[in-house]
This record gives C-alpha cells, sequence and structure tokens, in this order.
C-alpha cells in the first residue's frame, strides 16, 4: 500500500466516523464540533487532489462561516442539553433499514459502471491553480457567478426580515 | 504532476461519496432535532461536493471545482435562510422539534 492510498483510508474513516457521531450524539453543540472534524477531514481530501484553493475555501466557508452560524443558533435557543425524545421505535428501524439499503443499492448501481474515460493523460498543466479557476469562473461561467451575488443578497435580505422580532 | 486518482481510483471516492450521502439521508429520517436535520443536508451536500471534486481531478477538468463553488454559495444561503426559519419557529413555538410543526394538518 502506498502512502496515498493510508492517507486515503485514514482520512475516509475520520470522515465517515465523525458523520455518524454528528448524528449520534444528543448534545447538538457536540454534533457541530463533529461536524467541525468532518468538514476538516473532507478539506483533507481536497487536498489530496491537489485542489488547494477549493481547500482553503472549503474551511474558511463550511468550517469558518456556516458552523459559527449553527452554534450560534444552538446557543440563541439554548439548546445545548440533552432532553431530546427520540422518535418512535419503528421509525428508528425504519431509518436504518432505509440507510443500509440506500448504501447497497447505490454501490452496486456504481460497482457496475465502468468508466468509458481510457487512462487519465497528464498534461503537465496545473488546472486547479487560482489563475486556471479564475478565467474558467470569470470566463465561462460570468452569469452564474453574478447570480450568486444575488442570490446571496437576497437571502441575505430574507434572513434579516425573517429574523426581525415582529411588533405587537 | 503524479495524479492521485492513479493510486486510489475513482470508485474508492464513489463508494465513500455514497456512504457519506447516505448518512446524511439517515440522519434526516433519524432525528427530531431541526438543527441535527440541518447538519445532515450539509453532509449530504459536501458528498455531492467530494464526488464532484474527484471527477474534475478525474477529467482534468476545471469545471467541476467551479461548479463547487455555486454550490457552496447555495448552501451558505440556504443556512442562513433555513436557521433564520428555525429561530422564528422557536419564537413561536418554544422548542424546535419537527414532529411539533403540525399547523398544517387538519
Amino acid at each position: 500500500m502506498s502512502v496515498v492510498l493510508i492517507l486515503f483510508c485514514v482520512l475516509s474513516a475520520v470522515t465517515l466516523g465523525s458523520a455518524f457521531l454528528t448524528i449520534f450524539t444528543k448534545n447538538p453543540i457536540h454534533s457541530a464540533i463533529y461536524l467541525v472534524i468532518c468538514f476538516f477531514s473532507i478539506a483533507g481530501h481536497y487536498l489530496l487532489f491537489n485542489a488547494q484553493f477549493l481547500a482553503i475555501v472549503h474551511v474558511i466557508v463550511y468550517s469558518g462561516a456556516i458552523m459559527i452560524l449553527f452554534l450560534f443558533t444552538v446557543m440563541l435557543m439554548n439548546l445545548n442539553k440533552e432532553d431530546e425524545v427520540h422518535k418512535p421505535r419503528i421509525q428508528r428501524w425504519a431509518a436504518a433499514i432505509f440507510f443500509v439499503l440506500m448504501c447497497v443499492v447505490l454501490m452496486l448501481i456504481f460497482r457496475q459502471s465502468k468508466p468509458i474515460v481510457g487512462p487519465y493523460d497528464t498534461t503537465g498543466e496545473d488546472y486547479q491553480s487560482i489563475k486556471v479557476l479564475g478565467k474558467v469562473l470569470l470566463n465561462e461561467y460570468m452569469v452564474p457567478f453574478e447570480f450568486a451575488s444575488v442570490l446571496l443578497l437576497t437571502a441575505m435580505i430574507g434572513t434579516v426580515l425573517l429574523s426581525k422580532k415582529e411588533k405587537k | 504532476m503524479d495524479n492521485v486518482l492513479n493510486q486510489i481510483g475513482i470508485e474508492n471516492y464513489i463508494f465513500l461519496s455514497v456512504i457519506l450521502f447516505s448518512i446524511g439521508v439517515f440522519g434526516v429520517l433519524y432525528r427530531r432535532n431541526a438543527i441535527i436535520v440541518f447538519m445532515s443536508i450539509e453532509i449530504m451536500l459536501n458528498a455531492v461536493n467530494l464526488l464532484f471534486v474527484a471527477f474534475s481531478t478525474y477529467h482534468q477538468d476545471a469545471s467541476g471545482q467551479v461548479f463547487v463553488f455555486f454550490s457552496m454559495a447555495v448552501a451558505a444561503a440556504e443556512v442562513a435562510v433555513g436557521l433564520a426559519i428555525l429561530v422564528s419557529i422557536f419564537r413561536n413555538l418554544g422548542s424546535i422539534d419537527i414532529d411539533n410543526l403540525k399547523n398544517l394538518k387538519g
């Protein structure tokens, strides 16, 4: 086994384990912390692909922005206690069975599918550098890029409107 | 530059993403706390993003990564609006248990 493969296995184990713990932990704050670990290991996967810019953006956006938002909401609602009632037993069993079935079916589907592209050729050009990414983003995907900014603005206005206290 | 996928193989990344996505679905079905449901949705989005990047590397094309940027922007907007709705629900009902949201039920 090569070093890269061992690294992949370790990162995958961390990703899947922390994702499971996110769901099974009772305290929402602990869930958020495990989710941060999960996101960091996914950033590690991106680094393994040599996509440095994407890894940095992922850490900033997910572990920085989104998780802070989650933690603030949990603390705002004072939810950091472990008094959540479980779903009925039959629903939990149904969820577990659905999980296993979905895993098995999707894996069987993708195991049968063979890639039609031949062996990858390394062109030597670093297609993941910020230079190439910026060119692609601002040439081919100019319109979606602008619409993303409109989407973020709309989301900001909507969030402010939704969370404003209503006047009695 | 040595390609990582030559050593790992695209299948392993597909399997990892499938399991991660299924964990997200499991979390949505299993928990009653709406915040955990949101976190599970984030896990699902991340599984798809990971597969995007894997295939972007596989085809040596930057478009997949650009798509991941858009997906991140949508995820950020979705979380902001969703958590605002949750805060509003908490103010009105006093809890964020998703089984209590039955106002539309006849």
